[in-house]
């Protein structure tokens, strides 16, 4: 799994002289329309539900449980929007999400370097049977636990906090191994060893040459550990069980749940669009980041 | 054996006499510099090791532990429980059917959701595998569902899927074609199928843009020799393309079926009433959701019974990989029938690259 080997190859797709030739270029010519426009289908796709999401949550409950729907967007949003801020605690589970989502990011991304680092460029006794081991551990999925961790969480006296929520994924198998790969091939084992003659400590060598090297990788495991956080679900919806420590996610839950059953659908997607409004705005800023980090293979969990 | 000295390769052949004898003299700041060196690799991995231990190792004993005791949400310690054996495993496995239910709509919703998801990201692939112009628009707008968070997705699935009686968006599209309206929670297949909907829409651009990776790295030259072997593009696809993603697209099935057999939030959330625990009478019911329902909801609170559920998933899903390693290793052969590993795989592309290369 190589972190940049894809996104190489794609630089020699520029057309050389056999190309030019007429029989060839089929090859290399823009796409026709039709391509284009079943893209759009696609896209237009990925857009309708938060497009339909708005036009219900910006409309009246009653329009919202119309026999025939209302497909144009109407004025109500901010009043749905300050509706739902009276019902559930959204700016303290907004606040919740956006901590535990930094602190876990945070987290991840200096023990993941720090592990991976270790790994990748320093030798010591059983190193490959520690990294293999953490390879391994990527196979046991989070909920087989469920239990015994909520026993240790109410043992510690932790359920119901955020900190039961953070605690778990400070660090991860995934990170690591991540980091271990892209370290290896980075970091010239050189640089290290002048590191060490100029007088630098262990960390010291770490903090000036792992660290820096790591960014571009640091950049695609934090998004992807910011959005994984926080749009995770079990684990925040088992153990926060008091109503007023929440993340947007278990939230939301709350808010669905607490109408009963005769819910009021307006009400109920103008919560579930607010919860999605930062992350649209995260993906507008990084969304090509992101992009680039699943094409280069980098994460794949 | 991991000084600098070894490492640099110029005295490999220091004979213990000679390395005492530096060791002696070293002063003590070096030696403790020394240990350093040595120890602190352990530090940095130490984090990961001790939350896994603590998070991961612990309370999986833990849960295999409780599932031989009749423990409730709220036992406080083995004093309060009693040791009832293997009776959790066999009241969840012939008690009633709801295990085997569960596990039925598990696979039911795993399959309606894997199979078109991978072919549906196959064919996006394959569009955004051309020339495009504004490639990073359209990878960027097929990826867009995937920062939707399950339980929103859940939420506005379900306001779209709701049952006649409700209206909803749906079933008024099938009733202005003519169709018959179609009961979305309370039918189970076509339960299946919304919450299979929910899935694949948050994850088939993820896939798609995983399989496009991989089809970049596919030598352009073995589309230009089908092609001039006359070869359409459909044959192309089924010939060059699809032989050279295996690896890929293997992976992309592993992850999916990990990712089915503990479905949760969609099922959670698409009918979240309180009293309602994957639909009328669990329809749509998984089995992470049972055992939820089990340990976790309302009163009933059987942590032992949670915990041997969660134990025969976790079988269930050792099976499954053992399974998917086998398939994989079958499926990465090529036509006669032989063997192909993936580094051989990656060397045969290698090469042809480097002709190309050469050939500059």
């Amino acid at each position: 799994m190589s972190a940049v080997g894809s996104l190489e190859t794609t630089g020699k797709r520029t057309p050389d002289k056999a190309l030019r030739k007429p029989r060839r270029t089929m090859l290399v010519e823009r796409p026709r329309w039709w391509v284009y426009a079943i893209l759009g289908a696609i896209v237009a796709g990925s857009l309708f539900p938060l497009y339909w999401s708005y036009v219900i949550a910006s409309t009246t409950s009653g329009n919202a449980n119309a026999r025939i729907p209302v497909l144009v967007p109407g004025g109500n949003f901010l009043s749905n929007a300050a509706r739902v801020i009276d019902t559930i605690p959204f700016w303290g589970a907004l606040a919740n999400s956006l901590f535990i989502s930094v602190v876990v990011t945070a987290s991840t991304l200096f023990f993941c370097t720090l592990a991976g680092y270790a790994f990748a460029k320093l030798p010591f006794k059983g190193s490959k049977w520690l990294s293999a081991f953490v390879v391994l551990t990527l196979a046991v999925p989070p909920q087989l636990g469920a239990v015994g961790l909520y026993r240790l969480m109410a043992d510690w006296g932790w359920t119901g906090t955020i900190g039961a929520v953070i605690f778990p994924v400070l660090v991860s198998a995934f990170g690591v191994f991540f980091m271990r790969q892209y370290l290896e091939g980075v970091i010239p084992t050189e640089l290290i060893e002048a590191a060490r003659m100029d007088g630098a400590g262990q960390f010291r060598t770490f903090m000036t040459v792992a660290v820096p090297a790591a960014r571009p990788a640091a950049a695609v495991l934090g998004l992807f550990t910011f959005i994984t956080t926080w749009t995770d679900f079990f684990w925040p919806f088992l153990v926060l069980r008091d109503p007023d420590v929440q993340t947007l996610q278990t939230a939301l839950a709350q808010l669905w749940a607490s109408s009963g059953n005769n819910p009021d659908m307006s009400l109920i997607l103008t919560g579930s669009l607010m919860s999605i409004i930062p992350l649209l705005i995260l993906f507008v800023i990084a969304g090509k980041q992101l992009v680039a980090g699943i094409m280069s293979g980098a994460v794949k969990s | 054996m991991t000084d600098l000295a070894t490492r640099d390769g110029e005295s490999t052949a220091t004979p213990d006499a000679l390395r005492e004898e530096r060791r002696r003299r070293m002063s003590p700041r070096d030696k403790w510099r020394r240990f350093t060196y040595r120890f602190t690799p352990y530090l940095y991995i130490s984090p990961f090791f001790i939350i896994f231990a603590v998070v991961g190792l612990f309370p999986l004993a833990f849960t295999a532990f409780v599932s031989f005791y009749d423990w409730r949400l709220t036992t406080q310690s083995v004093d309060d429980a009693t040791f009832i054996g293997l009776q959790n495993y066999s009241d969840v496995l012939f008690g009633n059917a709801v295990f085997w239910t569960s596990l039925a709509n598990t696979f039911s919703i795993f399959l309606i959701s894997t199979i078109p998801q991978i072919i549906i990201a196959t064919f996006i692939a394959v569009m955004l595998d051309r020339n495009l112009r504004a490639k990073t628009f359209w990878r960027m707008g097929v990826l867009l569902p995937y920062v939707v968070a399950p339980v929103a997705i859940a939420i506005i699935f379900s306001a779209i899927f709701r049952d006649p009686t409700q209206g909803g968006l749906m079933n008024s599209l099938l009733e202005l074609v003519g169709l018959d309206p179609v009961n979305w929670k309370s039918d189970r297949i076509p339960s299946h199928i919304a919450i299979a909907l929910m899935v694949n829409f948050r994850w088939t651009g993820y896939n798609a843009l995983i399989l496009l990776a991989a089809m970049q790295a596919v030598p352009r030259d073995l589309y230009e020799a089908a092609a001039l072997d006359g070869a359409g593009a459909m044959r192309r696809f089924f010939s060059v393309t699809l032989p050279s993603i295996r690896g890929t697209m293997i992976f992309v099935v592993i992850t999916a079926t990990m990712g089915g057999l503990r479905i949760f939030d969609e099922v959670r959330m698409y009918d979240p009433r309180p009293g309602s625990v994957g639909g009328p009478g669990g329809i749509f019911r998984t089995v992470v959701l049972y055992m939820y329902d089990t340990g976790f909801n309302g009163a009933k609170g059987d942590l032992g019974k949670a915990s041997a559920i969660a134990w025969l998933l976790f079988f269930i899903i050792l099976i499954f990989a053992g399974l998917n390693f086998w398939l994989s290793g079958r499926i990465a052969t090529d036509g006669s029938g032989k063997k192909v590993s993936k580094r051989q795989l990656r060397r045969e592309a290698a090469a042809i690259v480097n002709e190309q290369e050469g050939a500059r």
